[in-house]
């Protein structure tokens, strides 16, 4: 196969994905410039907006969140050799299994619904990636078609759901009605509250602790278990797997399974922790900010939580850039994520060999 | 009569649905053939409609506009082929990155420009669009229903790329499978290293099915913006990349069985509208979603082997290295 050139890991992990995200907002800045803003005054704003204050730092977080669940459940199945697209899907199907569960015990105690909340949302998103999990292990149908099919099923099946059957009776908007008082995930200001700290009110809530702890399993799994070491074999060599006693088969399966677990608690950060009932497209995206947030972290979890940091402060930072600068919006961080993708991921030869020889660590990589 | 009518006028809207379907497919046909995954249609398409709207609406000039989207989507089809081809990147990713690049990239020039929330301006001017064009006598055929319909609605009054799209799908399987070129292009994507063997680049080869992707996509992309609709607005393709490569995967890689799937999609997106809240006999009515998901359910079951079998080209998305 392709030898890439060998990289320190503190370049591997730091440096390259820095190379990579300057490129992508050198671009971004130019069109910027391009569209007659100034880009150092975008930038500022958007760090303003996005730290400026307690409340957006809690929006970025919030969003940050988002992009943690996505961007392992990414993770995970690249270990595996997977390219999960379906992370949006698994995010939208896992939101109505935690949805449903919120609907119907909204009025117990949120000691008991808010971890059956998590479960179902854990047990849909899981659900919904096990048939192109089944298809790519059993059948050898290409995973990506397959989950980029499952993502627009699910979206049909959602609004199908919304329109006709959830929807609360005698409103217009496809929403549910609201979860019951037991079925929300406490929001970060109103903890602190408790403890006599005042913090601005945002959607900040608890589900960024199971995100962290969620990095911290990914890790344990990944690196420290039978079931990790599998994973990554079966990602590395199919065949040596094979060799070695292990059932690529039942290893695709059980990676996309939590992929998709992973991904569906989205839902618990979006529905249980702000948004507290159903409504259309509530991923917004966010399956595919997973993909770039993946591939900027290195698909490890500390790099995945950078980058969610990274990629929740953009998210912040460019919707209230719109408010200063009405030729600019959120718009731009698409675009950016785009180019991170494309510079991290597909572009990463192209500044790895230029920095391998800069650093001079070619002469002493060990062929692979 | 008024139910052959319907039926005429259904067929038609099939036409015009699957036109850009065609073309996308088209496209992709080409570069998959190759040995690339062309996840890209989505995003060439989009950024396609985007460049034809605005340089039609600032040069009032449909076929400018036409020139532009095949410009754009051909750059971005480079792109891809510079980081998949010569530098060996991911496929998927590359293409990836450039559809969300496009979906964000689109709106933000659209704003900065035309200042009307991420949309071109209305195309109204003589000559920014791609008009349907009457055959003569149409009217004569109206008088009689029975056969006149079928040429005044179903043949004549398309534009111009409704009948190139149609024309492009015996011309795709000609190129494909009768000249030198297609012989090759079909080799690369099955056994890179036998045409290396024989002293064909495969990169060349891959380079060149790029770009027709690219000039493909850039038609079907003007299409959406200046002849079905008037002007670009917000992620206007709509998942239609993605649906043209799933009735490429359907017409298991040829060009006919693709155009048939290309159809068969359309005149399920085409009969959903009308079937809105009809009660049909036996099954009742029948949820406008579970249309809209019908080709992609159909796709996976196609993939899982249960509706025949599709065997993709061997060498598809593998990166071709002479050093192996």
């Amino acid at each position: 196969m392709k030898a890439p050139a060998r990289l320190p890991r503190w370049a591997e992990f730091g440096l390259l994905p820095l190379v990579n995200l300057c490129a992508a907002l050198l671009i971004s800045g130019a069109i910027i410039r391009l569209i007659g803003e100034s880009p150092w005054e975008a930038f500022r704003l958007m760090v303003t907006g996005a730290f400026g204050a307690q409340d957006s730092i809690g929006y970025t977080l919030f969003y940050a969140t988002d992009f943690v669940f996505t961007g392992l459940a990414v993770a995970v199945a690249f270990h595996a050799g997977l390219f999960n697209i379906g992370g949006e899907g698994q995010a939208y199907i896992g939101g109505l299994g935690a949805g449903l569960v919120c609907l119907a015990f909204g009025s117990w105690s949120p000691w008991i619904v808010v971890p059956l909340g998590i479960a179902a949302g854990c047990l849909f998103g899981a659900a919904w990636a096990l048939v192109p999990a089944w298809l790519q292990a059993r059948r050898g149908s290409h995973i990506v078609i397959t989950t980029i099919m499952s993502n627009f099923i699910a979206s049909a099946l959602m609004t199908y759901l919304l329109v006709n059957v959830l929807i609360k009776p005698g409103q217009q908007s496809p929403e549910t009605r609201e979860f019951g008082p037991g079925a929300v995930m406490p929001a970060v200001d109103v903890v602190l509250g408790k403890f006599g700290i005042t913090f601005a009110p945002s959607p900040f809530n608890l589900a960024s602790l199971l995100a962290l702890a969620a990095c911290l399993a990914v890790w344990v799994f990944i690196w420290r278990t039978r079931w990790g070491y599998a994973l990554r074999v079966v990602g590395q060599n199919p065949r040596a797997a094979v060799y070695a006693g292990i059932s690529p088969e039942r290893t695709i399966i059980v990676a996309m399974l939590i992929s998709g677990g992973l991904a569906g608690c989205l839902g618990v950060n979006e529905l249980m922790g702000s948004q507290h009932r159903i409504l259309l497209d509530f991923p917004g995206g966010a399956g595919f900010v997973g993909i770039a947030v993946a591939l900027m972290g290195r698909n490890h979890p500390l790099g995945i939580l950078a980058a969610a940091l990274l990629f929740g402060a953009l998210y912040q930072g460019g919707s209230e850039l719109s408010f200063d600068m009405p030729h600019v919006n959120r718009d731009m961080v698409v675009l950016i994520q785009g180019l991170v993708i494309l510079f991290c991921g597909a572009l990463e030869n192209v500044f790895r060999a230029p920095l391998a020889s800069l650093l001079g660590a070619a002469r002493k990589a060990p062929l692979t | 009569m008024d139910a052959f009518r319907e039926l005429i006028l259904l067929l038609a809207a099939t036409i015009r649905v699957a036109t850009p379907l065609v073309l996308a497919a088209l496209a992709g046909l080409f570069s998959e053939r190759s040995g690339l995954i062309d996840l890209g249609l989505e995003g060439k398409m989009l950024a396609a409609a985007f460049a034809s709207a605005a340089v039609s609406a600032v040069t009032g000039s449909a076929w400018l506009g036409l020139g532009a989207g095949i410009a754009t989507a051909t750059a971005l089809a480079l792109v891809i082929a510079f980081a998949c081809v010569t530098h060996r990147g991911n496929q998927v990713v590359a293409a990836m990155a450039i559809n969300i690049i496009v979906a964000g990239l689109g709106p933000a020039l659209a704003l900065a420009w035309f200042d009307q929330g991420g949309q071109t301006p209305q195309l109204e001017g003589p000559g920014q669009r791609f008009l349907g064009i009457a055959w003569p006598g149409t009217q004569l055929a109206r008088r009689h229903p029975f056969p006149g319909l079928v040429y005044a609605e179903l043949l004549s009054g398309h534009n111009l790329i409704v009948y190139l799209a149609a024309a492009l799908v015996p011309a795709s399987a000609w190129v494909l499978y009768r000249t030198r070129f297609g012989l090759r292009l079909r080799a690369v994507g099955e056994n890179p290293l036998a045409v290396d063997t024989a002293g064909i680049s495969v990169n060349a080869l891959r380079y060149q099915a790029s770009l027709i992707s690219g000039v493909l996509c850039g038609v079907a992309g003007t299409y959406l913006s200046t002849a079905a609709s008037a002007g670009f607005v917000r992620d206007m393709t709509a998942g239609k990349g993605y649906l043209a490569l799933a009735a490429l995967i359907f017409g298991k890689w040829r060009p006919y069985p693709t155009l048939f799937a290309c159809l068969l999609f359309a005149f399920a997106d085409a009969g959903a509208a009308r079937l809105q809240g009809v009660a049909l006999p036996v099954v009742g009515v029948i949820p406008v979603q579970f249309i809209i998901a019908l080709p992609y359910i159909l796709t996976i079951l196609l993939l899982a082997g249960f509706v025949g079998e599709a065997v993709a080209p061997k060498a598809i998305g593998v990166p071709y290295s002479k050093e192996k």
